[in-house]
């Protein structure tokens, strides 16, 4: 999607003349990106959200990848084991004032095993995560920054596959320095990464004199929804090893994949490895934002092989702590393993049926989908709908689809494909009348296209 | 041949067999050099041929190099070599305890103060669940928690703390919620400010003593400089702007390029609070060479003397200056005793500013149920003012009984009227007037008299000898048994 714009500085050097105060590069870089499309329709919704009663011709928010088809798990239990705030730490002295006082990086070890247990449970105990590796940040967003921040220096880059998350751009870039160079994948193959498509990303940046730190890939893909294969993720582990780089795995949709049994986590693979020179390359990033549902709660991890890694982490990650009261929050409820498993395994069923109904209607529409396995969104192919096969045709379409049929979707250059006409569809983030409604939507707009 | 025949002259002269093995020395020394220079940039030295067996490869052990981090994270896993770390990490290994543990070492270099708990703990146990789960009709809504909020801080939040910080700021000045972005704690918004104020390599100017942390805070991923100036006791360390003018030339003489001015106010570790006049001449000379000031305000609500508080906000909103370079960082570790919370400030005159801070915020943002908790508490008045009264009176109480037990063992403190701490002029004990001399006594301290305070140079402070004391984490019976170890000590010293 090209070069973040710089915007020039007027050479001001504490002169009197002209006495605006500056700022910095990184406080008017747009590295944020927030004039990209991907925001744009964002604030087109905010502007008009729909409601199913107040405003049903409302723009539909299918641009936000969040998990509510499973709050109400989270209220039952919530609701029945915190009758007395027992939870939250308002009851007895030694909770509230050991809350109040900690602010020690390590984090709460109870915490910690929890989302260690909780890790587990997800890959269904094909690894084990040891709670002393875990390292606590607000968020997968600040996790993903402060790896970066460690594993490379300015203008060093991160090699990343295509399509990715668009806020990578952001995170991993704004304040670091560092650069992105693209994996491309396509649709030839499910868009899975290849050793060509690996050593050609590479040698892209040796030939512009960029140092290549690391790998970072996203397991479940986001905005694929597809799981990367075992096979993959060893021939990208083999990868690093030779280039003697890191390989940073962002797992933050595990607990979305409809069949526990198709999502190999890299933990599995480093399992079996003894080698310390392999593993140490090795680091997770999770979250409960989009498996538990709960992004306000701002709960991400760095969970690293490498001690060095995991030392540097915690001392950075006074930056982006967790509160000790949300620590203690989820505590308890993270380390209940009658329920996790509960939820995980009902999570996964309503996402599968989400995906399944969604998919369907598309393909009543005559839409077809990538045959995704996990997340809370589908990759959708338009690309037989655009005039030009180009970034302006997809837009275009992108355009349309936001002002007449008041979706808001995320095109695929958002995500840097190489493709065009691709679009992530997001479907957890709605009631199920909603989902019905965007569908139907979508079933008009092609009816009306197929008529001319 | 034709190197051989100098050589033999060289040899066979004064000093040769020395300087005939020096020769070939140098000679091969710059053919390393040479070589060096010719090598390939070293980004995959272990290169290996691919191999179709994966196993083979994985176990191959020694021949794969070990992977590195960034060259900026290496100063940043080193083991700790400010006496301000130092000091926290032996308490850990000793800690005093009333009851358990009467030899251990006692704590006076954390600044937090347990002195109200009481109080919260009250309003916790009547408020807590209550403020998280939020509904009138009794019925939890997961979603008024769960879900995604903007990253700067629900807006009742801002309105509460905008509330809160006026108020124990005396209620002279009001703060806008709209200039506003609330942080995970105070670190985030000294480091986003940083990053939002001053290039990689830019310098902020900054009076000594100061907290040790700004070292971390600021320099570790920012990359912008701390030039020291200067403040002495003859003028109870306040800073000067003659000082801070001299310091502005000659970071410049330097090529340093000076982006701003940062300050505690009250200040960390003194205990001073700056006069109205003070703050204004400083914000004329910041206007003056175009440069922006940073205030960090955390201490406001723990004034105890007999000085008034006066915030920057209300010298910038006089309106004589241009605001735009003026920002204050605000946090709830101190004054309101919760550093575990999370949640600080940024409050900005600069609309630029607030608007970089708030996208910034997706890094270090309050998470949404502790923000539900804090709207209630924030908002709740009456327990607000009743928690401020107790708090500065207990303060007073605790720094008064501990000044004068120091002023009993002939060991005097600068002046000062806000803070969690005093700063303790115990240079009377030094064995030599210098840094040294310092490190030393502040050894003896942890290991004889086993008392942890900070000593002066872990604060870049000029003079030898003073120490940082943090007294609000005391009981009143604790006091006498601090004395108690210290005179022992001083008698020690003295014979």
């Amino acid at each position: 999607m090209g070069l973040p714009l710089m915007i020039e500085r007027s050479s001001n050097n504490n002169n009197n003349n002209n006495n605006v105060v500056e700022l910095s590069r990184v406080a008017v870089s747009d590295t944020h990106g927030e004039d990209s499309p991907y925001f744009a329709g964002w604030k087109a919704y905010d502007e008009n959200p729909y409601d199913e009663t107040h405003n049903p011709s409302g723009v539909i928010q299918m641009g936000l990848a969040e998990n509510q088809v499973s709050f109400d798990l989270l209220e039952t239990y919530l609701e029945k084991k915190n009758p007395e705030g027992s939870m939250w730490g308002s009851k007895g002295a030694p909770g509230f004032r050991e809350n109040a006082l900690f602010q020690d990086y390590h984090g709460l070890k109870t915490f910690r095993q929890a989302m260690a247990s909780f890790m587990e449970q997800i890959r269904g105990g094909k690894a084990r995560f040891d709670p002393d590796r875990i390292v606590l940040t607000a968020g997968a967003t600040a996790a993903n920054e402060l790896l970066t921040f460690i594993l490379a220096d300015p203008n060093d880059a991160l090699l990343v596959p295509t399509p990715y998350y668009p806020g990578f751009d952001r995170d991993l870039r704004w304040r670091t320095g560092v650069k992105i160079v693209p994996i491309h994948c396509d649709s030839s193959n499910n868009f899975q990464i290849t050793p060509e498509a690996l050593e050609s990303a590479y040698q892209t940046a040796r030939d512009a004199n960029i140092r290549v730190r690391g790998v970072l890939i996203t397991n479940p893909s986001n905005p694929l929804g597809a799981t990367v294969q075992k096979k993959v993720l060893e021939d990208l582990l083999d990868f690093c090893v030779r280039k003697n780089i890191h390989l940073v795995s962002d797992e933050i949709y595990s607990g979305s994949v409809f069949h526990a049994s198709e999502f190999t986590s890299v933990a599995e693979i480093v399992e079996n490895i003894d080698d310390v020179s392999v593993k140490e390359r090795v680091h997770i990033v999770y979250s409960l934002s989009k498996d538990l549902g709960l992004p306000g709660f701002r709960v991400g991890t760095i969970y690293s092989y490498n001690d060095n890694v995991v030392r540097t982490a915690r001392r950075m990650s006074s930056f982006t702590l967790v509160s000790s009261q949300t620590q203690h929050m989820l505590a308890s409820m993270l380390s209940d393993v009658e329920f996790t498993e509960k939820y995980i395994r009902i999570n996964r069923e309503r996402l599968r049926r989400r995906y399944e109904t969604i998919v369907e209607g598309l393909k009543k529409a005559g839409i077809e989908c990538l045959k995704g396995n996990a997340g809370l969104f589908c990759w959708m192919n338009l690309g037989f709908l655009l005039e030009k096969k180009t970034k302006d045709g997809e837009l275009q379409l992108w355009d349309v689809i936001l002002k007449e049929l008041k979706l808001n979707i995320s095109p695929g250059t958002s995500c840097h494909c190489s493709e065009f006409g691709w679009f992530r569809v997001c479907f957890a983030n709605m009631s199920e009348n909603t989902l019905e409604i965007a569908l139907k939507r979508i079933h008009e707009f092609m009816d009306r296209r197929r008529k001319f | 041949m034709r190197l051989i025949v100098p050589l033999r002259g060289v040899i066979q002269g004064r000093g040769g067999l020395f300087v005939g093995s020096l020769i070939p020395c140098c000679l091969f020394y710059f053919l390393q050099l040479y070589l060096k220079g010719r090598r390939p940039p070293p980004s995959d030295p272990t290169e290996l041929p691919r191999t179709s067996s994966r196993s083979n490869l994985f176990s191959r052990g020694n021949s794969i190099g070990r992977v590195r981090v960034s060259s900026r994270a290496v100063p940043v896993a080193k083991p700790p070599d400010s006496p301000y770390y130092i000091g926290l990490e032996r308490v850990k290994t000793d800690p005093y305890d009333r009851i358990t543990n009467t030899d251990g070492i006692i704590q006076l270099g954390l600044a937090e103060s347990t002195l109200c708990f009481d109080l919260l703990q009250r309003w916790m146990s009547e408020n807590l669940m209550e403020s998280i789960m939020q509904s009138g009709d009794g019925e939890f809504d997961i979603s008024s928690i769960a879900m995604y909020k903007p990253f700067e801080g629900l807006l009742e939040l801002r309105v509460a703390f905008a509330d809160f910080m006026s108020r124990i700021m005396g209620g002279k000045v009001s703060f806008d919620p709209s200039k506003m972005v609330i942080t995970a704690g105070g670190t985030p918004a000294i480091e986003v400010l940083a990053f939002c104020l001053a290039d990689h390599g830019n310098a902020f100017l900054i009076p000594t003593p100061y907290y040790p942390g700004f070292e971390r805070d600021i320099k570790f991923r920012t990359g912008v400089e701390l030039i020291p100036v200067h403040c002495r006791s003859s003028d109870n360390f306040t800073v000067t702007v003659s000082a801070l003018e001299q310091a502005f030339n000659q970071a410049r003489k330097r090529g340093s390029k000076v982006s701003g001015i940062l300050f505690s106010n009250p200040s960390n570790p003194v205990g001073n609070i700056l006069s109205r006049e003070t703050l204004h001449d400083i914000l004329k000379f910041a206007q003056e060479k175009n440069i922006h000031v940073i205030y960090d305000e955390i201490f406001a609500g723990s004034v105890y003397g007999e000085k008034e508080f006066v915030s920057m906000a209300e010298i910038a909103d006089s309106g004589d200056v241009d605001k735009s370079r003026v920002h204050i960082i605000y946090a709830l570790s101190k004054d309101l005793s919760i550093p575990g919370f999370r949640a600080g400030v940024i409050y900005s005159f600069h609309e630029d500013v607030v608007s970089a801070a708030k996208k910034l915020m997706r890094f270090s943002s309050v998470s949404v149920p502790v923000q539900r908790i804090l709207i209630s508490l924030l908002s709740d008045v009456r327990f607000i003012e009743e928690y401020m009264t107790a708090h500065r009176q207990r303060i007073r109480d605790k720094h008064v009984r501990f000044v004068e037990g120091l002023k009993q063992l002939g060991i005097p403190c600068a002046e000062s009227g806000g803070g969690l701490y005093c700063w303790v002029d115990m240079s009377s004990l030094l064995t030599s007037y210098s840094e040294k001399g310092e490190l030393e006594l502040f050894e003896k301290l942890l290991t004889v008299a086993k008392i942890n305070a900070t000593p002066g140079t872990a604060c870049f402070c000029i003079e030898p000898g003073w120490f940082r004391c943090c007294f609000t984490a005391l009981a009143d019976e604790d006091i006498p048994v601090i004395m108690d170890r210290i005179r022992q000590l001083a008698e020690s010293i003295r014979s």
